[in-house]
């Protein structure tokens, strides 16, 4: 029961961090708008979020706990594995004559919806622990 | 933290976008000067923008200034035998800057700025979010 808990936080600790380096990567595109020869980058968010959960449940080097005594609960390992997305070029739609690709209405929409999805993730997590919390205490 | 990282690249936005309006100010301030008793008028400066690109995605993608060039064009010159500033031939040599250029110059990298500093209030506000998470 509480297994299942911890592996959806775990889910969503991933999702968060991998939307954290996205906003990183739409900031870098946004900082650099006016700088000559700069390549727009971004990545795949639904295939690293995949990779990412993939590589977490196949490592040998997680975490887990044992249930070594009759009484323990068995859970699922709490190590969250870390993120190394594969950066990609943008393909500019109107690339500029000095060679940099950076659409600031495309960044911009993007940032915007990267920063609602980013607090959406943070909503579900806040939401499990508060399930967690009420089951806990009973109330 | 990855969002943290944000502050660093951004800011490093700011501070170029406000040294190419810094640029911009000294070259309106100078566009009507007139060359001294050496000859040589103001010459219009532009600063030049490089990425610090990223190897990897934690690698940061700030900007710096890498150089400010100076404008080589030469100065507009009027026949003006009455200046105090004129040379031998009469004619008074004055600043290569280009008003026109430099005020859209100027809307750009106020704009970029904006930009910026919007990115910035983004993540501070998820920052804060994220700090409260659990609670």
């Amino acid at each position: 029961m509480l297994d299942r808990f911890l592996d959806s936080i775990q889910f969503q600790g991933q999702a968060l961090v991998l939307r954290a380096d996205r906003q990183k990567v739409l900031a870098g595109n946004i900082a650099n708008a006016d700088t000559p020869g700069f390549k727009s980058r971004d990545f795949n968010f639904a295939r690293e979020l995949q990779q990412a959960t993939e590589r977490g449940a196949a490592d040998p080097s997680r975490l887990a706990p044992v249930a070594a005594q009759a009484g323990h609960v068995a859970l699922a390992g709490s190590a969250a594995p870390g993120t190394d997305p594969k950066l990609q070029y943008r393909s500019p739609e109107q690339a500029s004559i000095d060679g940099n690709t950076v659409e600031l209405d495309r960044e911009r929409a993007n940032f915007a919806d990267n920063s609602v999805r980013y607090e959406a993730t943070l909503r579900f997590i806040n939401g499990g622990v508060r399930t967690m919390l009420s089951a806990i205490r009973g109330e | 933290m990855s969002l943290s990282k944000i502050f660093e690249i951004s800011s490093t936005a700011i501070a170029a976008q406000s040294q190419r309006l810094n640029v911009v100010a000294s070259n309106l301030a100078n566009a009507d000067s007139v060359a001294g008793p050496d000859g040589k008028a103001y010459k219009a400066r532009q600063v030049v923008f490089q990425a610090r690109q990223p190897e990897r995605v934690d690698g940061t993608a700030g900007v710096r200034v890498s150089g400010i060039i100076e404008d080589d064009t030469p100065g507009k010159r009027a026949f003006d035998p009455k200046h105090p500033q004129a040379d031998a031939e009469g004619y008074v040599t004055s600043s290569n800057v280009n008003v026109v250029e430099e005020m859209v110059n100027m809307i750009s990298a106020s704009r970029s700025y904006q930009n910026n500093v919007e990115v910035l209030n983004t993540t501070q506000q998820l920052l804060i979010k994220t700090l409260q998470l659990g609670q």
